[in-house]
């Protein structure tokens, strides 16, 4: 199978859970990864750049009318929904929180399921509320590969094991297995 | 049942045809607006409703009366805050308040206002600069239950707190509870604010020039469009913006990928504050 894209939802503990992941990617890693990681409204953008310096592939906030482009890294700025179009580009909007966060991985999974379809990797990773179970059916809906990371490696569980109780992932993997996993399928 | 690959081109048909009688009968325009967004908000009313299709959707916007309020509401996105982005008004204090100083009178535009609250915050900016006595606020949004709102200046209590930050953060000079009285669950800004704002109803998509200004506020709008509407509508802007005058956008919002930007320089990249040259063809 032949994947477009990669979609990441993540909140409490995300940060350290996104760097595993990120670092351990090689730089010819040319699938695009779209990230939402529950920040709190006030904070500043630093983690795109916090992650850029750590990898070969090129991390950045994303900007509004984008078009995704192999190898890069796009990260939900804080305060905003990130959005997929269906011609495959990024999307802000400063609508009501949804799941009582903005950016909302469900808006971000919702819209990736229906640009990508069955070309699109979901991933839910570490945190403490639901946000990102509707996203996951939706994806798996559109014929989509869903993963959560392992409830029990997770630093807080809540998150993946939602999505895991909507009986629409395929995949249940620790942090580390992920990164190899998603090189495997992905190249 | 449809396959879902099928189902969604069927929506997106449907969703075409849709916005297209809208804009015929109603004179909304939302034929323009990002995709994405405007379809998972169609989509959700669907499902709210327990309707099966866009279509169902269409025959009540068609034949139930009002029912066209609940599609407008949906489609206009009213979310905002006091100084939302406090940075910006800092750099609207620092940088533009001195120039417009020199003017004997300023006129400002907010475009895309909600429910007011960034009127009020930039008025009350105004006041603190010795300046709002001398100035006209044009305060306009396509979606008239707002403006309702907005004109009463009455906001619940319990976002009291976070403004106030936001406020301090801004460079205000002052107690913010001197530009508000609390009653029950609800603060209600001061009379004095109001007495040079008009609020008036106004679709930046398919009306006109509103007024020669000295400054254009719309901020978080301009994100809701595609490229093609953004060049339209800067456009406008640009026709109302007197030569020098100045425009602040939404933090992720830019000029710089639209057709007017080489009319404008950048007076603060971060806060996309820019400023139209004097030498401007317009
Ligand atoms: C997200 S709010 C932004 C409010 C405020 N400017 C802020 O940044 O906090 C967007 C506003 O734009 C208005 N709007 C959307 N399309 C419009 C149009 N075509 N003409 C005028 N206003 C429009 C909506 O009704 C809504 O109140």
């Amino acid at each position: 199978m032949n994947y477009e894209a990669i979609v990441i939802g993540s909140s409490a503990g995300g940060l350290s859970a996104l760097k595993s992941i990120i670092y351990n990617l090689p730089g010819n890693f040319s699938t695009p990864i779209i990230i939402t990681q529950h920040v709190s409204s006030l904070s500043e953008s630093y983690m795109a750049v916090f992650l850029n310096q750590l990898s070969q592939l090129v991390i950045k906030e994303a900007d509004a009318g984008e078009k995704i482009k192999p190898g890069h890294v796009y990260i939900a700025p804080p305060n905003f929904h990130l959005l997929i179009e269906e011609d495959f580009t990024l999307n802000l909007t400063v609508d009501e929180k949804v799941n009582y966060s903005r950016p909302s991985i469900d808006i971000l999974f919702e819209t990736a399921a229906l640009a990508f379809k069955r070309k699109l990797i979901g991933i839910i990773l570490t945190g403490a509320n639901n946000d990102g179970s509707n996203g996951i059916k939706q994806i798996k809906h559109f014929g989509g590969h869903t993963i959560a990371q392992l409830p029990a490696s997770a630093e807080v569980p809540i998150m993946p094991q939602s999505a895991i109780d909507t009986g629409c992932v395929d995949k249940i993997l620790s942090l580390e297995e992920i990164t190899g996993y998603i090189i495997s399928i992905c190249h | 049942m449809h396959l879902p690959d099928q189902l969604n081109n069927i929506q997106n048909i449907e969703l075409t045809h849709f916005f297209e009688l809208i804009f015929n009968v109603y004179g909304y325009d939302f034929r323009n607006y990002n995709k994405a967004h405007v379809k998972r908000r169609i989509l959700n009313r669907i499902n709210n409703l327990g309707l099966k299709s866009i279509s169902e959707l269409q025959h009540k916007v068609l034949h139930e009366e009002g029912f066209f309020d609940l599609i407008l509401r949906d489609l206009s996105i009213n979310v905002t805050e006091m100084y939302r982005e406090p940075g910006f008004y800092k750099s609207l204090r620092n940088e533009i308040i001195p120039i417009l100083r020199t003017y004997p009178y300023i006129k400002v535009w907010h475009a895309g206002c909600a429910t007011g609250e960034e009127v009020y915050s930039f008025a009350i900016l105004l006041q603190e600069e010795g300046l709002y006595d001398r100035s006209q606020i044009y305060a306009t949004d396509f979606n008239p239950i707002v403006l309702e709102t907005a004109k009463k200046a009455i906001y619940p209590v319990s976002k009291i707190k976070e403004y106030t930050l936001n406020y301090q953060k801004s460079g205000g000079k002052n107690s913010f509870s001197d530009y508000y009285v609390a009653r029950y669950e609800s603060v209600i800004f001061n009379q004095s604010l109001k007495k040079n704002i008009v609020f008036a109803e106004h679709n930046l998509v398919t009306d006109g020039v509103f007024a020669e200004v000295n400054l254009i506020i719309c901020r978080n709008v301009l994100i809701y469009f595609n490229k093609e509407l953004q060049n339209k509508v800067t456009g406008l802007f640009t026709e109302s913006l007197i030569k020098g005058g100045y425009l602040g956008l939404g933090s992720k919002e830019n000029l710089m990928f639209t057709d007017v930007f080489d009319q404008y320089q950048v007076v603060d990249a971060k806060e996309k504050i820019y400023k139209k040259t004097i030498f401007s063809s317009k």
